[in-house]
């Protein structure tokens, strides 16, 4: 004996089914209309900058002649300002979201950090730029004539010397400043981003490690860090990725628009060997960044430097698409070392 | 047990880390400027050996020219670096209070607030003329009924408490069509000179048209709407010149004595008043360095004034460049002339 569902659902079936279908392409749109409109910017990027991109364009600086104008300025600001924030934000985002899953309790004060980091990764990108200005380019008019240094001491401090290093003090409108920016920026996603990640690898791992006798370091460096770096990088490297892209706190932290040179006057590998004691000085150097060098090209006049901001686009996307494949390596390299 | 256990020896790691940072810093000197504050980088003496750096931000307007100078300045003396920035005339100002930056551009003479603040910081400052600007006032290409206006119309059209909403406010034989206005934003240099130029006052503009710090955005806006109504610098008429209509511009009441804004009516002043000159602001303690007078020399070289034109403003007439030349001429110090 079969039991035949109740009338009222048969009947209403044909008008659930087309339901069910209006669903289904409702969401199909949805999908193909992000995909149609990001074949759509990028196609009309692609064609403005047809041709653009030559190595001349990556190895010239700005001109006001636009067949004479390059990113090379921007791409190397962009460069050594990315490096210094993934060199200041991975130590102190990884190690604040090891401490946060690994070592401490529930206590009030965890809670706290843990509410404020997730407020922090919405904060709008320009409210740090003017933090970074006061912080670190201004450092409060500290060292200013008459500020809060030469009242104490009765000395202008410029700079101090610290192991062969000259640091200029404030930081002004340096790389370093840049960089410290930036890296307050993206921070907060880091740290959430690899929480989720040691909090991926199970339980039963760790118990394991501490019943063999490791202890807490040797357990985490053992078998926690190595089963969460994919998910810790993929988190670092679109974090960066969001930092490549920002105007708006670097236009408030102050990179110039217009340098024809590079932080430390390195503009090719070979001048790093002649002069190593160059590298010292990048830091501390002033510097444009592409987005900076994009957004100037687009308010010209002339259509053609409109046309160079598209091939300055291009640039920095083909940065993104190669940073984006780094993580992709990384994640694949690791994912095949786990073995349990 | 002799050895001392992990925890104990971490711990004491940690504090003599600690303790180096916060008291000893080895191997650390602190650089403090000399009393009479001079930090001349430059070395003096031959051309040839000029090295330094110029510091140089404000207006987004004379950016164009101090790049444009800045890179055949580079050509001529490689080891001098001059970056400029273009955070907007009042952020220019800000910095050369601030003491951060050698020279400021400006599109507009400085402020009687800004002066006391210098004065207030013991900053003393250089004005110098430039090169000049034609503020445009411009229309849609199919706008037939507009080829001039007075300037007590554009007072009319543009006062803060302005009732002109629709064309035949301004003229009663022109359409009854609203009037749709586009122009700078509050920040810049630009929206300060035309306004008070125009009004007499300053900041006595209204508010209900679309603003843009960006010239290209109001080109395009005027393009794309016959009713409309835009001002903007001279240098973005002249690249979209067959795209827009230009307006005519009477000074005082009389719609005959209207004067086109060309090259030729800037510089001789007769397209008033919405011809500016725009300014450098020197530091004057910069003048002490050979590489800033170098530089300035140049700016105001004939090979200097070349480059005006092509970064599409307009060269300063005869009598304003003497002017200029003589004054840094005056300021710089003799050695360095």
């Amino acid at each position: 004996m079969t039991s035949s569902p109740p009338p009222r659902l048969l009947s209403t079936l044909p008008q659930r089914h087309s339901e069910g279908w209006v669903f289904a392409a409702a969401c199909r749109a949805a999908a193909w209309s992000s995909f149609g409109f990001l074949t759509l910017i990028i196609g009309a990027i692609l064609f403005n900058a047809w041709g653009l991109v030559d190595w001349r364009f990556l190895t010239s600086y700005d001109s006001r002649f636009p067949e004479k104008a390059g990113v090379l300025a921007g791409l190397l600001g962009s460069f050594w300002v990315i490096l210094l924030t993934g060199l200041f934000s991975v130590p102190i985002g990884v190690g604040a979201a090891i401490f946060l899953e690994e070592y401490s309790s529930d206590t009030w004060l965890t809670r706290i950090i843990r509410t404020n980091l997730a407020n922090l990764a919405g904060v709008p990108s320009v409210v740090y730029g003017m933090l970074g200005l006061t912080v670190f380019v201004r450092m409060f008019g500290m060292f200013d004539r008459n500020g809060l240094v030469h009242r104490l001491t009765g000395h202008d401090v410029e700079a101090i010397e610290l192991l062969g290093l000259e640091i200029p003090l404030p930081f002004n409108r340096s790389v370093i400043a840049g960089a410290l920016t930036l890296t307050l920026l993206i921070l907060p996603t880091i740290i959430v981003a690899s929480q989720e990640a040691l909090r991926a690898v199970p339980p039963s791992i760790r118990h394991a490690a501490l019943a063999l006798g490791a202890t807490r370091w040797q357990m985490i460096r053992g078998q926690v860090l190595p089963a969460s770096v994919p998910g810790i990088v993929t988190g670092v490297i679109l974090a960066i990725s969001r930092a490549i892209g920002e105007t708006a706190p670097l236009i408030v932290v102050g990179a110039t628009t217009f340098v024809l040179f590079s932080p430390g006057g390195i503009d090719s590998p070979a001048k790093v060997l002649e002069d190593p004691a160059a590298l010292a000085r990048v830091p501390f150097d002033r510097f444009t960044a592409l987005p900076i060098q994009v957004y100037y090209w687009v308010e010209k006049p002339q259509v053609d430097f409109q046309r160079l901001a598209s091939a300055a686009i291009v640039v920095l996307l083909g940065l993104l698409l190669a940073l984006n494949g780094l993580a992709l390596f990384i994640r694949f390299r690791y994912q095949k070392n786990l073995k349990w | 047990m002799s050895r001392p256990t992990p925890r104990l020896f971490f711990r004491s790691v940690l504090a003599t880390g600690l303790a180096v940072l916060l008291l000893g810093c080895p191997g650390c000197t602190i650089k403090t400027s000399d009393p009479s504050g001079s930090s001349a980088s430059g070395t003096g003496g031959g051309s040839a050996a000029l090295s330094g750096e110029i510091v140089i931000d404000g207006s987004s307007t004379v950016l164009p020219i101090s790049a444009a100078v800045s890179e055949e300045f580079n050509e001529l003396h490689p080891r001098v670096r001059v970056p400029v920035g273009a955070s907007g005339t009042s952020s220019g100002f800000k910095r050369l209070i601030e003491g951060t930056i050698d020279i400021a551009d400006a599109s507009r003479p400085i402020s009687q607030s800004e002066q006391d603040q210098l004065n207030a910081k013991g900053i003393e400052y250089l004005e110098l003329q430039v090169a000049l600007d034609g503020l445009t006032v411009a229309v849609n290409k199919e706008n037939a009924w507009c080829s001039a206006l007075t300037v007590n119309q554009l007072r009319e059209l543009w006062n803060k408490d302005s009732t002109v909403k629709r064309w035949k406010d301004l003229d009663p034989s022109w359409p009854d069509a609203p009037i749709k206005l586009f122009g700078a934003g509050t920040n810049s240099g630009t929206f300060d000179y035309f306004t008070e130029a125009v009004t007499g006052t300053k900041g006595n503009s209204r508010s209900d048209y679309t603003q843009s710090e960006d010239d290209n955005t109001l080109v395009a806006d005027v393009v794309s709407d016959k009713y409309s109504l835009g001002y903007f610098g001279y240098s973005y008429y002249e690249e979209n010149r067959d795209k827009l209509k230009v307006v005519s511009i009477a000074p005082g009441d009389d719609l005959s004595a209207a004067v086109e804004p060309t090259r030729e009516s800037v510089e001789n002043g007769t397209y008033a008043p919405l011809s500016r000159p725009l300014y450098l602001y020197v530091a004057r303690k910069a003048l002490d360095r050979p590489e800033v007078v170098q530089f300035l020399n140049f700016y105001l070289s004939e090979e200097g004034q070349a480059l005006v034109p092509q970064a599409h403003c307009i060269r300063l007439n005869a009598e304003q460049l003497r002017e200029s030349r003589a004054k840094l001429a005056a300021a710089a110090p003799s050695a360095l002339r």
